[in-house]
């Protein structure tokens, strides 16, 4: 076991001025922004070309960092003092963030130049890409940033674009209320992520990482460290759409498919499993912290694919999916330093075939009208080639096809999985037999069968500006697994900042274990199945009514009603109360109040005659009375 | 010796008082405040002259000094209010209530 290793001060050379890769884009998002109108003509171009500079900056500093020998990968930069002597922020590059980098400006990059193509009808583009930008920024921030402070401006600000994305189309009520929904529920994430950094900052006097090493976390009692790992899961689940809070992202697809790919499948969504392994230090030393994290995994990653088996829309079925996936990584990220490189390594390459499929899901929305039924679809592998072949990579990387990417990253989180406990192991491998079946089901509906088309659908490819980074997205999606899990090039690489684990356990490009055989034959199962029932089979125009178990996934496991009932109801009842109590108790007293002033003044009022004889005579009064006061005083 | 004065003094100042509350013409109301007032400078000068010094003479002047300068505006009133609603009756002048 070897532990992370320290982190050095950094000066001079690209990493020194990586605080461009954050800069660049908030400059972009800015200038679109303030400008206006007047940037509309340019303002997509600059979106992407402020994107390509971040995406450069990263490679240099990857490429610097990769110059640097092994044990001093990790380069800390202050840049700014937050609170004097308290709180520095500062920049972190190291083999985890700067992986992270590449793969928000990497595949960020490719989905601005697809966005140009697919926003290309819509009159605010500027105003969209004035959002991605203002994305890409914080969630490099996020990423990049060496102290909790940091990160969570970076998770609040990535949460304000998703919230400003989702509901981009704020014309269709639906599409604001996903919005408000996503911000509200990823509300709740927040509070945990901030209870907990409040803790550790009472507990260790610290909110850099550079201070939070294992080391320290050791000396705090159990009971602190696993109510901080339990809040930070609890805000993990909050942007990464796990379990109990995972309500929020089907409804998020009510946004552009680009936004839909980039953040709510490749990069905002995966922050939560960023948290978690960042966060390995106080996770290793609280093992209930961490079997929580692996329970929440398996649970949403069930739930994820059971969802995924029942929805006809195209973007819902991928939204199930991807909590599915990141279910998977949240596994990965509580099975310690084994799992880290895995779920680190399975987060990127879903978000290559995953971002992958969803612009391809795009592409054929763009090319049948925003159709997004599945039943309306088929047949659609003869009219748009490229789209279907790239979307056929992506799926067979999804299912975990041998030799493809999704299968050695999964493969190595069900492999740890098991050796870690077989329950959760063999539960991931029925998650990867469903996924075998509702992508197959997805595909088959999609590209094969026969034409369901609407009658003013016409299909056609979509422009190169959208194809080419399906292309260059798809070979990712082949090979990426491969690169790094073979030879252990990405546990060896991500080594410095989250540990090595005892015994580095040994890659097969072909496993032949126990696990890897089950998988293979519950996911060819499952792909079999959806033939039978999808690919061979007439699908009905309009959904059947299904078992008992279809309307439950159909209805997201009834997540929306159980929030209903045990949230939202009581919350109502709770206002109604408060109301009646403001109502009567509070208005009535004020008010009854005033009622008494002003009847008590009306009547007095009515001494106020007119006639100046009656004043005189009160006068008269007065003064016997002050007179008569006097002689009484005098004489006592 | 100076107890005649000030029973004098008195009566002059119930008989003004009563006028004042009874009487509606507002010349003879305010002639009943100048009565009221001549009442008070006499009991003045008496207890001047009971205790020998010169305080109560003194008050007695700007008393007069008073009622002088209230004469003039007092009697602007009434002719004013007389012009405007042709009647010099206290009654009469009652706009100015609840």
């Amino acid at each position: 076991m070897q532990s992370p290793a320290e982190i050095v001060q950094h000066s001079g050379g690209v990493i020194g001025v990586s605080w461009l890769m954050i800069a660049l884009p908030l400059l972009g998002a800015a200038i679109l922004l303030l400008g206006g109108r007047r940037t509309d003509k340019w303002g997509h171009l600059l979106g992407v070309l402020m994107s390509l500079g971040a995406f450069a900056v990263a490679v240099a500093s990857f490429v610097e960092l990769l110059g640097l020998p092994e044990g001093e990968r990790r380069r800390g930069m202050s840049l700014y003092e937050f609170i004097p002597g308290m709180v520095d922020l500062g920049m972190l590059v190291d083999p985890l963030s700067i992986s992270f980098a590449l793969l928000i400006t990497g595949v960020g990059s490719l989905i601005h130049i697809y966005s140009i193509g697919y926003m290309s009808h819509d009159h605010d583009r500027r105003r969209f890409f004035a959002y991605l930008n203002l994305f890409v920024a914080a969630m490099l921030l996020l990423v990049l940033s060496d102290n909790y402070i940091g990160l969570f401006i970076g998770w609040e600000g990535v949460g304000l674009a998703s919230y400003l994305l989702i509901g981009f189309w704020q014309f269709k009520p639906t599409a604001a209320t996903a919005a408000q929904k996503a911000f509200i529920v990823n509300r709740v994430g927040d509070f945990g992520l901030l209870i907990a950094i409040f803790t550790i900052w009472t507990t260790f006097g610290s909110l850099a990482f550079r201070d939070l090493t294992a080391d320290v976390t050791g000396q705090a009692s159990q009971g602190t460290l696993t109510a901080v790992g339990l809040l930070l899961l609890l805000g993990a689940c909050g942007k990464s759409a796990q379990l109990p809070l995972q309500s929020w992202l089907l409804d998020a697809m009510e946004g552009p498919t680009p936004v839909s790919a980039l953040i709510h499948a490749a990069t905002m969504v995966t922050a939560g499993v960023y948290l978690v392994v960042r966060s390995g230090a106080f996770f290793e030393a609280a093992p209930t912290a961490q079997l929580a994290v692996t329970i929440v995994g398996v649970a949403t990653l069930l739930a994820g694919a059971i969802i995924g088996c029942a929805k006809d829309d195209i973007k819902k079925g991928l939204a199930g999916s991807t909590m599915s996936q990141i279910g998977y990584m949240m596994l990965g990220a509580g099975l310690g330093p084994a799992g880290y490189a895995f779920a680190i390594g399975h987060l990127i390459t879903h978000g290559f075939f995953k971002a992958n499929m969803f612009l391809g899901a795009g592409s054929v929305m763009h090319a049948m009208n925003d159709e997004v039924d599945m039943r309306r679809y088929g047949g659609l592998f003869s009219v748009m080639k490229i789209t279907a072949v790239t979307f056929v990579i992506g799926y067979l990387a999804i299912i975990g096809f041998p030799l493809l990417s999704g299968y050695y990253t999964k493969e190595g989180i069900i492999e740890t999985a098991m050796h870690h406990n077989p329950v959760l192991g063999w539960l991931a491998v029925l998650g990867a037999g469903l996924t075998g079946f509702y992508m197959s089901r997805m595909v088959f509906m999609t590209f094969f069968g026969k034409k369901r088309w609407a009658d003013d659908a016409h299909p056609h490819e979509s422009p190169a500006v959208m194809t080419w980074p399906l292309i260059i997205l798809s070979v990712g999606s082949i090979g990426l697994g491969a690169f790094l899990v073979l030879g252990n090039r990405f546990m060896t690489f991500l080594s410095p900042a989250v540990g090595l684990p005892d015994p580095v356990p040994t890659p097969h490009v072909f496993g032949v274990g126990t696990a890897a055989l089950a998988t293979l034959a519950l996911v060819a199962v499952g792909a079999a199945f959806a033939w039978f029932r999808y690919g061979a089979a007439e699908v009905p125009a309009l959904a059947p009514r299904g078992s008992f178990l279809t309307a439950f996934a159909r209805r997201d496991l009834y997540g929306d009603a159980l929030n209903e009932a045990l949230l939202m109801r009581p919350g109502q009842w709770l206002t109604r109360i408060a109301v009646f109590f403001d109502n009567r108790g509070v208005d009535g007293l004020v008010n009854g109040l005033a009622a008494g002033i002003g009847g008590t003044s009306g009547r007095l009022r009515r001494v106020q005659t007119g006639y100046v004889r009656s004043y005189a005579l009160s006068i008269l009064f007065g003064a016997a009375a002050v007179v008569g006061a006097l002689l009484y005083v005098g004489n006592m | 010796m100076t107890t005649h004065y000030l029973v004098l003094s008195a009566l002059l100042f119930a008989i003004g008082g009563v006028g004042v509350l009874l009487r509606r013409n507002a010349i003879v109301v305010f002639m009943c405040v100048e009565l009221m007032l001549n009442a008070c400078n006499l009991a003045f000068v008496t207890f001047a002259r009971q205790h020998g010094n010169l305080d109560g003479q003194l008050i007695a002047f700007f008393v007069m000094v008073v009622a002088a300068a209230e004469v003039v505006i007092g009697l602007a009133i009434i002719v004013m209010i007389f012009r405007t609603r042709r009647s010099a009756s206290v009654d009469d002048a009652n706009l100015l209530k609840y």
